[in-house]
């Protein structure tokens, strides 16, 4: 006992420690549990993995049987995803290595060439890419600009039928997407938004407000309202009071947000198919559709999907911990 | 809240009408609710009720003729039809499976989880992954993967050699139709998706369990099986019943991963009932009178579920 005076806890005791919990088989146990997950985890990403690999492969080892995970990896598939080519005649083809051995040529178009292949021009798959962006940007722009607005009107004034509204709101995030797209397919072909940019625009703006809303307002309504009150006696108004006092503090809720909306207006599908056909149609429909054409291009479908994904990873890890509560918020309040 | 009023209105009255800065809160709530309000009734409500009224007609959306009304007809149909009574069961057992599964492994992952080690944060959003990703994009590498001849799939469960035969997707084993496999191999794939929100909902509701229970039940020397029966299933037990409601509503709208993986074949093994709907409402004749009836019917069904289940949950509260 006396030596324990001298010496003292290791560690300070911050909390009641449990003493089942910090001997030698408990901690074994958990060394063990972690472990595990690290195992699921991993198994977990196979797929992804495999994904990845794939569009590094050449076309012949892409179908080899047995699959091999070891190779030299190439950009063919990319090629194949972002460019339309056409058979190079054998005099251009000359022509071409000629360049090619000067040191002429883009990355693209020498490995187009290995195939004696020309690169002609940058597939629709680019432009239907380009097309994601611009509607996935905008919309989710939109969304969340339009969401804050609400939620702030939601929770800091006494809206009659606050309730309903509120469920309201949420409940049009329940129906099935089919539902509404018969009649909305009718109206945008009456009013020609049928196939436009602006008619995506709109219908992912309303897909994703319901949800901006509600996440929203959890967040300003943790925002203490003295602070406004504040401010709106030392002569702001309501809107200055808004702008400089209330929207600082409720930057980290935008940013969850924000990636929520951009997470889901990039991968839609279902609106997407339905109500575009050529000039609006996004990517995920796209890289559905490459395999109706005669020879399934797998490195460039694995390519694409790659492509297509690795934005969405990058923003999950740098947000982590906004998105944990993004996506159970809706289940516990709801 | 009345404080605030006042002090607003007494500040605006101090700075008299000098900019749009200085509209009234009234003012302010109408301007910042209304635009959200009116892009929801444009775009949900009206299309809801308008399909509401196209169920009853037979109607074509590229056929240039006005709906004819045909009162219940569209539903009568709908409910004879012997195939469409098939897709509603593969919609189901689709479900069943899916969601079972789901609660079993995200329950587990969760359990895993549930205590913090080193890098336990790191292992959960790499878990989280599957579920970030497009699910039509999701199908298409899954068919990749089960393909017969070059997938990893056959590799990884024992049946690398194509002799064998095993082709998921086709639901064939040696050549010979074994009925089920194709919705199986759907099932797998929305699994490995979806395991990972049951287990995210279970996590926070394991979080939420306070600690007093678990220290009383120590002390009184409860086997860890006990505790798991007595303290930590009935305390999750709402949540994971929230995660298996948001998971049937979805299995019923299940229609990316499918068209992706399959597209409701071999035959119509996987053809469940909304890849159907999309079948009926924008392919081949656009049966939009038709589709209208059947989505309403899918609705009706959901509606009709969710309500089971949060009847379930309420009365479990309550007994909470």
């Amino acid at each position: 006992m006396a030596n324990f005076e001298e010496i003292g806890p290791r560690t300070p005791v911050v909390e009641a420690i449990r003493v089942d919990q910090v001997n030698p088989r408990a901690r074994a146990v958990r060394r063990i549990v972690a472990f595990i997950s690290l195992a699921v985890a991993l198994i977990m990403l196979l797929p992804v993995f495999i994904m990845g690999i794939t569009a590094f492969k050449t076309r012949s080892e892409v179908v080899s049987s047995p699959p091999k995970l070891i190779f030299q990896p190439t950009l063919e598939g990319f090629v194949y995803l972002l460019t339309d080519r056409a058979v190079a005649s054998s005099s251009r083809l000359k022509e071409l290595e000629k360049k090619a051995k000067e040191g002429k040529l883009g990355l693209f178009a020498r490995i187009a060439l290995e195939g004696g292949q020309e690169i002609t021009g940058p597939s629709a798959y680019v432009y239907r890419l380009w097309n994601s962006v611009i509607i996935a940007g905008i919309s989710t722009v939109f969304s969340v600009l339009l969401g804050l607005l609400a939620a702030y009107a939601f929770s800091r004034f006494k809206v009659s039928g606050k309730g309903d509204l509120m469920f309201f709101i949420l409940s049009t995030r329940m129906l099935p997407p089919v539902v509404v797209t018969i009649p909305l397919f009718l109206m945008y072909s009456a009013i020609r938004l049928h196939d436009t940019r602006l008619g995506m625009i709109l219908l992912y703006i309303v897909f994703n407000l319901s949800f901006s809303v509600w996440l929203l307002k959890g967040f300003i309504d943790e925002i203490p309202k003295e602070y406004e009150e504040a401010a709106l006696v030392d002569g702001y108004s309501r809107l200055q009071a808004f702008f400089k006092v209330v929207l600082p503090q409720a930057v980290t809720g935008i940013a969850a947000t924000t990636v929520f909306c951009l997470i889901f207006a990039w991968n839609e599908y279902a609106f997407a198919l339905m109500l575009t056909s050529q000039r609006a149609r996004t990517a995920p429909p796209s890289i559905a559709t490459m395999l109706g054409r005669g020879g399934i291009e797998w490195s460039a479908i694995a390519a694409g999907s790659l492509g297509f994904l690795i934005p969405v990873v990058i923003v999950t890890f740098a947000l982590r911990k906004y998105l944990l509560r993004g996506v159970t918020f809706g289940a516990i309040r709801g | 809240m009345r404080s605030t009023t006042a002090s607003a209105s007494i500040s605006s009255r101090s700075l008299p009408e000098q900019s749009p800065w200085h509209l009234n809160d009234r003012a302010i709530q109408n301007l910042f609710i209304w635009p959200t309000l009116i892009l929801l009734i444009a775009m949900n409500v009206f299309p809801l009720l308008y399909s509401l009224y196209l169920s009853f007609t037979n109607y074509s959306a590229v056929a240039n003729k006005p709906p004819l009304w045909v009162g219940l007809k569209n539903f009568a149909d709908i409910l004879m039809s012997e195939q469409m009574w098939d897709y509603f069961a593969t919609t189901g057992r689709y479900a069943l499976m899916d969601v079972g599964l789901q609660t079993v492994i995200g329950f587990g992952l969760a359990m895993l989880l549930r205590r913090k080690f080193f890098g336990s944060g790191m292992i959960t959003t790499l878990i989280l992954v599957p579920m970030m990703i497009s699910p039509v994009v999701v199908g298409l590498f899954w068919k990749l993967i089960y393909n017969p001849n070059f997938g990893f799939f056959n590799y990884a469960v024992g049946a690398g050699n194509p002799a064998s035969g095993l082709d998921m997707l086709a639901s064939r084993i040696a050549n010979k139709p074994v009925p089920g496999l194709a919705l199986f191999a759907v099932v797998i794939v929305d699994v490995w998706m979806w395991s990972p929100f049951v287990m995210l909902l279970v996590l926070s509701g394991l979080n939420a369990i306070p600690d007093y229970l678990y220290e009383a039940a120590a002390i009184d020397r409860a086997s860890s099986w006990f505790q798991f029966w007595r303290i930590t299933l009935p305390q999750v037990a709402p949540l994971l019943l929230i995660a298996v409601l948001f998971r049937t509503i979805e299995a019923f709208k299940s229609f990316d991963l499918v068209m992706g993986m399959t597209g409701g074949g071999p035959g119509d093994q996987t053809e469940l009932i909304a890849v159907n709907l999309y079948r009926q409402a924008f392919l081949g004749t656009f049966r939009t009178g038709f589709s209208s009836a059947l989505a309403y019917i899918i609705l009706i069904v959901i509606v009709a579920v969710s309500n089971l289940y949060i009847k379930y949950l309420n009365q479990m509260r309550g007994e909470a």
